[in-house]
């Protein structure tokens, strides 16, 4: 197990972990404050994946297209809410999660229907599309770093306009009790459409800083949106820190796991069994965290509403 | 109609009226599948039947899936697994020249059960969101175990020699004598789920579901008939998936997809949650449109999307509930 | 010197800094009807609630006929023969008023893991719950829905519910809350009636029940008791009516 393997490895954790905060942000928000399950949350990212794949097209470039493309995404976030999930707020955690689950089989074969099957790419820009050299023998995209740059850089501004800013405390407060937070007078109707887009926005801005890496193709939400569901329910629901926290944990739990766990499994069983069971082991490793992490903590571990 | 809520007086002559009609029904719904494959020598042949099978076999899936979400308020984002499981205990065994039912049909319903219990016992301490995620988590862990069974084809599934054998003899080899193989465990699963329901468990569990503060002030350990019902529900799913690999004679990981485990939960709302009658009834509608509607177009799931969205927002109670509406509309209520 | 029925010893319960059982230490005589009286956010129902097993105390214990039930969860206790009411009506809502109480002679009666025949109509299980309702006064409701049931009458069906445990000990949290005076002066009749078939713990704030009814009355200021005693000495000791009592009785 070489130290440059585990460098590298740890930095695509961490640019996974970002990843799934980006997009675990906005989930833990809605379902806190709104306490609405979005199963389309995915779909927002896909989304944003294929509208800067189409803006670039047009525009030829890519900050143009991240500003179009993170536009869209807003707006047809802000169209969805209006459209479906205000008729399903209050109702039953079923209702959201067969209602979204529509929205997402609209949305993957709507998309397949106007793009094609066929994954599409998008080109990163030239400046930064090349690899640093971290150290002796570590080369790492430079792109990948710009992802993780991003990410915290996302995260420490959610920190400050949450912790610091108005609207943020209305926001830890309807995550807290949003019963409350309306008798006291706030317009939750306008909140709660805030948080929605601003939500939808993040997953879309995530879904367009991975397509440079990622193929971008009809059902790249998917995968995505159960790894974002395990971050905020480890995290706690409502907690921005617990997704924070819990998206990093993912991140670099899974990518190493994934990395390792032939290695690992070696120490203890023979090589055979090992590549046999370590596959195994390891797409299982972030679900086995989440299991043990509900059985001793049922809610998480920063979750908004308290124990 | 199952939904039970109201007098345990002995019934009235209008209340046995509305008996024979509630039980109409079921009633149709078991006479159509008991004559389809009859009907179907003139039609469709073998197609028809086996289509009749497929969707007898999944609604043994859906009505447990309705016992837990229906009567339970336990929405199972996970179900599929079960039918997974069960699935691949008859495919394991097959691999190993073990074909016979009276081996592979108690492997497939102890491995479902023994999961179901195993999981249930970690799932059931949670409620609300975090439950649907857990049951989601451990429908993944199934699914990603599958995948990685390299022996076992892995991502590509497992193809079956041939159906099970019943002491050697290969009974269910002819399409009709399996669909009648499948009629009877559905109409088995059916009766005994309607007993369960209206029993002293059911009644609990129904009570939990309304409730479980009140339940467990009143001195029910909740969770104990909880995880009960889970392993019920997750042993009638083994028993599908064990029908299941008959049928195709393949298994393969995608039968415990999270995506598939959605779909039952869809098929059971579609039909009219917490009836039994609508886990059938929307077990049909969901894969016979599937059926038809893929005739024309690959991406009719486009379609199905809105519909569902449209369901929820105003058919809440599904295809049961609009024809109830209905009737009642049509009497001037 | 009498056995308690039930016995609080040193409860403590923070939530955060805020301290809201403050070192309780409480004891239920047999056969007597002991109310527990004191202003909004005394911390009363959070008392009932460590009672009953809904709230984990910090320290203390709780023994209940002599056998520590500290840690024992909700349903233990119930079984156990611990009812309670709650203050915000708790009631299965898409359940007759009948199977409300059924359900509590089952839990009491077991064999509720039976999957076959129908509960609904079973005589040993609705015969019993038939007899709770008449009790409080709601046989002729029995077959309806309890959802529609009156505010009085739901308050009512939490009491029945509790009867039908046949419990060793009753807890009630303001039983009286948000009923008319007439529903009120009836379910006073009702407690008189019961007073002395089994122990009972009132939480309220009606003072004209509370005198009616009470043996001893236990007075809860910030978490602590104050005082605890005879109705007569409670009322004219002067750190109770300084605390509390001089508001209410004016």
């Amino acid at each position: 197990m070489s130290t440059t393997l585990l460098v590298v490895q740890i930095l695509n954790g961490l640019q996974l972990g970002v990843l799934l905060f980006l997009i675990a942000a906005g989930l833990t928000l809605v379902f806190g404050v709104m306490d609405f399950i979005n199963l389309a949350h995915g779909v927002q990212y896909m989304l944003g994946a294929y509208l800067a794949v189409a803006f670039y097209g047009v525009t030829g470039n890519f900050l143009a297209a991240l500003v179009l493309a993170l536009a869209a995404a807003l707006a047809f976030g802000l169209l969805l809410e209006f459209v479906v999930f205000r008729q399903l707020y209050g109702r039953d955690h079923l209702d959201h999660v067969i209602a979204t689950f529509g929205i997402i089989l609209f949305l993957n074969h709507g998309v397949k229907m106007i793009w094609g099957a066929a994954p599409l790419s998008l080109p990163m820009p030239e400046l930064l599309s090349g690899s640093v050299r971290l150290a002796d023998g570590l080369l790492y995209p430079v792109w990948r770093l710009v992802v993780i740059a991003a990410g915290l850089a996302v995260a420490a501004a959610l920190y400050v306009l949450v912790a610091h800013t108005r609207i943020g405390m209305l926001v830890r407060a309807g995550a807290t009790n949003a019963a409350m937070v309306s008798a006291l007078g706030v317009d939750i109707r306008r909140l709660f459409m805030i948080v929605f887009g601003f939500g939808a926005m993040l997953a879309g801005f995530a879904g367009i800083m991975i397509a440079p890496i990622l193929s971008v193709e009809p059902g790249m939400g998917d995968t995505v949106l159960i790894l974002a569901f395990v971050v905020i329910v480890i995290g706690g629901i409502g907690s921005i820190r617990g997704a924070f926290l819990a998206a990093l944990l993912i991140g670099l739990v899974d990518t190493l796991g994934r990395s390792f766990a032939v290695d690992i499994l070696r120490l203890v069983m023979g090589p055979s069994p090992a590549r046999t069971v370590g596959p195994a082991i390891a797409s299982m490793l972030i679900y086995l965290l989440m299991a043990v992490v509900l059985y001793v903590r049922p809610t998480g571990l920063f979750p908004a509403r308290g124990r | 109609m199952v939904q039970v809520s109201s007098a345990s007086t002995a019934p009235t002559p209008a209340q046995a009226r509305g008996t024979l009609a509630a039980e109409a029904l079921p009633l149709g719904i078991f006479l159509v599948l008991a004559v389809l494959p009859l009907v179907a020598l003139s039609m469709g042949g073998s197609y028809l039947v086996s289509l009749g099978a497929r969707v007898m076999i999944f609604a043994i899936a859906a009505v447990a899936l309705d016992l837990l979400v229906g009567y339970g308020g336990l929405i199972s984002f996970g179900h599929a697994a079960f039918i997974g499981l069960g699935a691949y205990a008859v495919g394991i065994l097959a691999a190993h020249g073990i074909g016979d039912a009276l081996i592979a049909l108690p492997a497939a319903l102890a491995l479902s059960a023994l999961y179901a219990f195993l999981t249930g016992i970690v799932c059931l301490r949670t409620s609300g969101v975090y439950f649907i995620m857990i049951t989601l988590a451990f429908g993944q862990m199934a699914f990603f175990t599958a995948t990685s069974l390299a022996p076992y084809g892995g991502d590509d599934g497992l193809t079956i020699a041939a159906r099970s054998t019943f002491a050697g003899l290969a009974l269910i080899k002819n399409e009709r004598a399996f669909y009648y193989l499948v009629f009877a465990c559905l109409l088995g699963s059916y009766l005994f789920c309607r007993a369960l329901v209206v029993s002293r468990f059911g009644r609990v569990l129904r009570g939990a579901k309304d409730n479980p503060l009140r339940m467990a002030a009143i001195g029910f350990n909740v969770y104990r008939f909880q995880l009960a019902a889970y392993v019920i529900a997750g042993t009638l799913g083994g028993l599908s998936g064990f029908l299941l690999a008959n049928a195709t004679e393949f298994v393969s990981p995608a039968y415990m997809s999270w995506q598939r485990s959605g779909e039952l939960i869809v098929m059971v709302l579609l039909g009219g949650l917490g009836t039994l009658n609508g886990a059938i009834i929307g077990t049909a509608a969901y894969l016979l449109t599937e059926e038809w509607l893929s005739g024309f177009t690959e991406n009719w799931k486009v379609i199905f999307g809105p519909v569902l969205v449209l369901v929820v927002l105003f058919a809440r109670g599904g295809l049961i509930g609009l024809w109830s509406e209905l009737q009642r509309r049509l009497r001037g209520g | 010197m009498v056995e308690p029925v039930l016995r609080l010893a040193n409860l403590h319960k923070k939530f955060g800094a805020l301290v809201v059982t403050d070192d309780v230490t409480l004891e239920v005589l047999p056969g007597e009807l002991h109310a527990v009286i004191g202003p909004n956010g005394a911390g009363k129902t959070t008392l009932i609630n460590q009672m009953s097993g809904l709230l984990t105390s910090d320290s203390g214990t709780i023994s209940f006929g002599g056998r520590d039930i500290t840690p024992a969860p909700m349903h233990a206790r119930a079984a156990l023969g611990l009812a309670r009411s709650f203050q915000i009506t708790s009631i299965l809502p898409r359940f007759s008023a009948l199977e409300n109480v059924a359900l509590a002679v089952q839990a009491r009666i077991g064999s509720s893991f039976r999957c076959f025949g129908r509960a609904a109509d079973e005589a040993a299980l609705n015969e019993p719950a038939l007899a709770a309702l008449a009790d409080v006064g709601l046989a002729e409701r029995a077959h309806a829905n309890a959802a529609t049931l009156s505010h009085g009458e739901k308050r009512a069906l939490e009491l029945a519910i509790a009867l039908a445990m046949q419990p060793k000990l009753l807890l009630l949290d303001e039983p009286m809350a948000g009923t008319g005076r007439e529903e009120g002066a009836r379910l006073v009749g009702v407690l008189q009636r019961l007073k002395g078939r089994f122990p009972v713990v009132l939480v309220e704030h009606d003072m004209t029940a509370v005198f009616a009814l009470a043996d001893r009355i236990s007075v809860l200021i910030y978490g602590r008791i104050l005082a605890s005693g005879k109705p007569a000495d409670v009322r004219a000791d002067p750190r109770v009516v300084a605390a509390y009592l001089g508001d209410e009785m004016e």
